[in-house]
């Protein structure tokens, strides 16, 4: 196996016709890394995928794997294994053809080829279907034999275009959990698209948040959750209540949040809290607790009441209409919990720790 | 849809059973017959040992299979640049490439081979320009060579239209993963795009092989009578309607044909495979370098020029007083057209009468199919669209000769007189060949037609006939039309069949006008003229159907 290489992208802009697509992408993937380009449909994240295979062409900008600038290299000399969303398997192949084939390309012995697709194969646990064709294979099978054609010629970055999008359910959990694994094992820098912040959090090292183009937030996945930079990222990834209104930090002694919809919010001094001025309070449904009264004093406590209620297992959602904002409020529940009904007035409790405060 | 079929179902479907039965299956399998009986009522190969007897037979057999093979060939290599160039790459002129898919069709190839023959032979424009400045001549036209070159160019737009069908049709990361994977250039092409465009490929090259495998008037007009069909003809028209060898070939014609067309069927059977799965945008075509516009743009307008020739050709020679031995003609007159209409224009009339009742009949008998086949339980209903799909493997001319075997001294009822000196029999010999196009697009016209508009007549009172009435037939009208159109223009230049049936010159449509008059030198001008009226009223069809078709398709947009 080849050492991991650094994949950078330098302020990279794209254009289709009158539509701007990339707009200054600075990107740097450490070597081996497991790293996921995440953003709502049209933010860009695919075209950034396939200009690092080569198949798009920047405006400006440069990009780099394992040091070598790699810009106006042609997608056959990249070395870089794409997986593609739809597996784009050949259907006038077998299984082993399909895997043969950038073995056959790159002008290998025979037997060096018939070992390899072998060792590939079995890396997926195919060994035994290498003569089928695509078209009788299930999904997750087609899905295992895109990956081994790809890292059948041992490509020094792997490129997953929404691997698993195409996948029911519990598959694309379990295939998932396969495709870290395979990572682990091969060592090799992954770049990973995906709509799904899910999917994006459970398998990815770090995350780029992409928006319109733009790389909004790059982080770990506990970084973009506890800490989001902007709304954006805030909303996008997991759930989110969020607050518009005016902070006014007095000297020493905390702070008030001054809402138009909720009203005044007295906050607790803490080192996070910026200056006077516009923001956003945002904090997350499970840092909320709903009661009948107020209970812990080190809480924000607000009164409102239950506007809807959804059972969802491990935990009960609360839609709280609070003055004239509606709060979410994840409760835990365990058998015999109380419940609240529709109408029913309630305490919000709102912990202090959990509140990011965002500048628009 | 109820669950068992009515009698008023059965008893239409029996009227259409019967008229598949007289006109189709049974003269065909009188010819088959025929061919194998061996006097006595038993059955012999030994007239297929006679066949291959004799020396002139057995290379027809050959320069038919050649003919058919190297056409195929050089129609692949017309079309299939082009279908490349224009799937995979921006290229100016789209309407340009869109005409070179329909123009050869416009006009048979029979009424062409004339004007290749003024254009491309021995002593013919190119030759003497090629003369001129090479010293060269190419025996474009000479022998077997002129039937290729001809029917290359008449029938390539086959392979053309499927295979740009087949290749835009191909998910475009089944090439963006071969590339990713070291491939490019005419590697990608041969092991991926190609095998991907495979089963568009051989549905239009079997096509082409069936077509020109069958084709009777373009050798004869030629001059080539050493093929299969011409050799059937000859025999049935000098040796007489007894003679078993026109038989044998009638029988190694259809058996050609349907092994064709087994070919294509296989190659068609796993067709949307390239397209499932497909994602999103269709392939980006990418910008040509210097070097390839140079190729592609010469390519095409080589191809065009090719193309129009026949056609120009056709003209020129309509209104031409003498053409030969000259790049052009010398002198231009008029003179043709009006010896066309003094005396043929009784031909054309015929061939508008003709037409028009067989394509009627087979709009008919097309949408009765289809509405048995999709929409009723009756028993056995697939058996109609299988009877009318198989006279597309019946050529012409062996329908013609089955007509004439089986049709000997039967009168006609009521009205008396032979069938088959009657025109009657014409029209009945086109619809009958033209009755798989119609079946095709009126199937393809109901499937679109969801059953719950149906049903939803039915819920609020109307009864199956009135349902048909009101809301099947006239939401098919532009499959049906569609359906018309291609009976009419093509039926309207049939000339194989023709040339077995009309007994009379007053009986004769143009075709076999057009076919009488290329037979002598003086002639040609008339013949030519005739030709282009026939291309006009062809042309016209075609264009009236598709404005009709395109502001259908937009009325209907909007449609659930």
């Amino acid at each position: 196996m080849t050492e991991p290489v650094r994949v950078e992208v330098e302020n990279v802009s794209l254009a289709f016709g009158a539509t701007q697509v990339l707009r200054g992408i600075d990107v740097a993937i450490a070597p081996g890394e497991f790293f996921a380009l995440l953003g709502p449909s049209g933010c860009g994240k695919s075209t950034l995928l396939r200009l690092i295979a080569g198949f798009n062409h920047a405006q400006s900008g440069h990009v780099r794997i394992g040091g070598d600038d790699v810009t106006r290299v042609p997608p056959w000399e990249r070395n870089v294994g794409m997986v593609f969303q739809s597996y784009a398997l050949w259907p006038h192949m077998t299984v082993a053809g399909n895997v043969a084939f950038g073995l056959e390309e790159r002008g290998r012995p025979r037997e060096e080829i018939r070992r390899r697709v072998a060792d590939a194969l079995a890396l997926v646990g195919l060994q035994d279907l290498a003569d089928r064709r695509p078209g009788q294979l299930s999904g997750g099978q087609q899905q295992r034999v895109a990956l081994a054609r790809t890292v059948a010629i041992e490509p020094r970055v792997l490129l997953l275009d929404e691997p698993l999008s195409n996948l029911d359910a519990k598959l694309r959990v379990h295939m998932r959990r396969e495709l870290v694994q395979l990572q682990r094992k091969l060592g090799i820098t992954t770049i990973f698209v995906t709509h799904d912040q899910e999917e994006a959090m459970t398998t990815c090292d770090r995350i780029a948040v992409m928006s319109e183009g733009r790389i909004v937030q790059t982080g770990t996945p506990v970084e973009l959750y506890d800490a989001p930079a902007s709304r954006f990222v805030a909303e996008f990834v997991g759930s989110i209540n969020l607050l518009d209104g005016n902070l006014q930090t007095g000297a020493g002694e905390g702070a008030t949040f001054v809402s138009p919809q909720v009203g005044p919010v007295p906050l607790p001094p803490s080192e996070s809290l910026p200056g006077s001025g516009d923001v956003t309070l945002a904090f997350r449904p499970h840092g909320v607790s709903v009661s009948a009264a107020r209970a812990d004093p080190a809480r924000i406590w607000l009164a409102g009441a239950v506007a809807e209620r959804e059972f969802l297992g491990e935990f009960v959602r609360y839609r709280v209409r609070v003055g004239g904002a509606d709060i979410l409020v994840d409760a835990p529940h365990l058998t015999g919990a109380p419940w609240f009904d529709p109408g029913a007035g309630v305490e919000v409790g709102i912990d202090p720790r959990e509140i990011r405060v965002l500048r628009p | 849809m109820t669950a068992r079929p009515t009698l008023a179902q059965a008893a239409i479907a029996g009227a259409i059973a019967l008229f598949l039965a007289a006109f189709l299956v049974v003269p065909v399998l009188a010819v088959v017959w025929i061919a194998f009986a061996d006097g006595a009522g038993g059955v012999t190969l030994s007239h297929f040992g006679a066949f291959f007897g004799v020396s002139l037979l057995r290379e027809s057999f050959w320069n038919s299979l050649y003919v058919a093979a190297a056409s195929v060939l050089v129609a692949s290599v017309i079309a299939l640049p082009i279908a490349y160039f224009t799937s995979r790459f921006r290229l100016r002129g789209a309407l340009a490439v869109q005409t070179l898919g329909v123009l050869p069709l416009v006009m048979p190839p029979f009424v062409g081979a004339v004007a290749m023959q003024l254009i491309f032979g021995r002593n013919g424009s190119v030759n003497l320009l090629l003369g001129d400045w090479l010293g060269v001549n190419v025996p474009f036209m000479e022998g077997l060579n002129g039937v290729i070159f001809v029917e290359a160019l008449h029938y390539f737009p086959f392979i053309l239209l499927n295979l740009s069908v087949a290749l835009a049709n191909i998910d475009p990361a089944m090439e963006e993963s071969a590339q990713n994977l070291g491939a490019h250039g005419f590697r990608l092409f041969r092991r991926v795009v190609f095998p991907l465009a495979m089963p568009g490929y051989v549905a239009g090259a079997s096509l082409v092989f069936v077509k020109v495998f069958d084709d009777l008037g373009t050798p004869l007009v030629l001059n080539v009578t050493n093929m299969l069909a011409p050799q059937a003809y000859l025999r049935i028209t000098s040796m007489g309607i007894e003679d078993p060898l026109g038989y044998v070939i009638s029988v190694i014609m259809i058996a050609f044909s349907i092994l064709a067309m087994w070919l294509s069927a296989r190659a068609l059977r796993g067709r949307d495979y390239a397209t499932v799965q497909r994602g999103g945008a269709a392939a980006p075509r990418r910008r040509l370098s210097r070097g390839q516009a140079v190729l592609a743009y010469g390519w095409i307008a080589l191809v065009l020029l090719l193309v129009l020739s026949p056609h120009l050709g056709i003209l020129l020679l309509s209104f031409s007083k003498v053409w030969s031995f000259s790049v052009v003609p010398e002198a231009f007159t008029l003179e043709n057209y009006r010896t066309v209409f003094a005396d043929s224009s009784g031909m054309i009339v015929n061939t508008l009468v003709y037409a028009g009742l067989a394509a009627f009949v087979d709009i008919v008998i097309g949408t009765t199919i289809a509405y048995l086949v999709l929409r009723t339980p009756l028993p056995g209903r697939q058996f109609l669209d299988l009877g009318a799909a198989a006279a597309l493997a019946i050529p012409g001319v062996v329908l013609g000769i089955g007509y004439l075997r089986l049709f000997r001294g039967v009168e006609i009822p009521w009205l008396g007189g032979a069938l088959t000196a009657s025109w009657i029999i014409l029209p009945i010999a086109y619809s009958v060949r033209r009755l798989p196009y119609a079946v095709r697009s009126c199937t393809a016209a109901l499937q679109q037609l969801h059953a719950s508009l149906e049903e939803a007549a039915e819920n609020l009172g109307a009864s199956r006939r009135r349902t048909i009435q009101r809301i099947v037939v006239p939401l098919m009208a532009g499959g049906i039309l569609a359906g018309f159109v291609t009976s009419f223009i093509t039926a309207a230049v049939e000339l194989s069949a023709t040339l077995l049936l009309a007994s009379s010159e007053s009986m004769a449509p143009m075709s076999y006008g057009i076919y009488l008059y290329m037979q002598s030198i003086a002639g040609r001008g008339p013949g030519a003229a005739l030709g282009v009226v026939a291309v006009v009223i062809v042309a016209v069809g075609t264009y009236a159907s598709n404005r009709f078709m395109a502001g259908r398709s937009a009325q209907q947009e909007t449609k659930p």
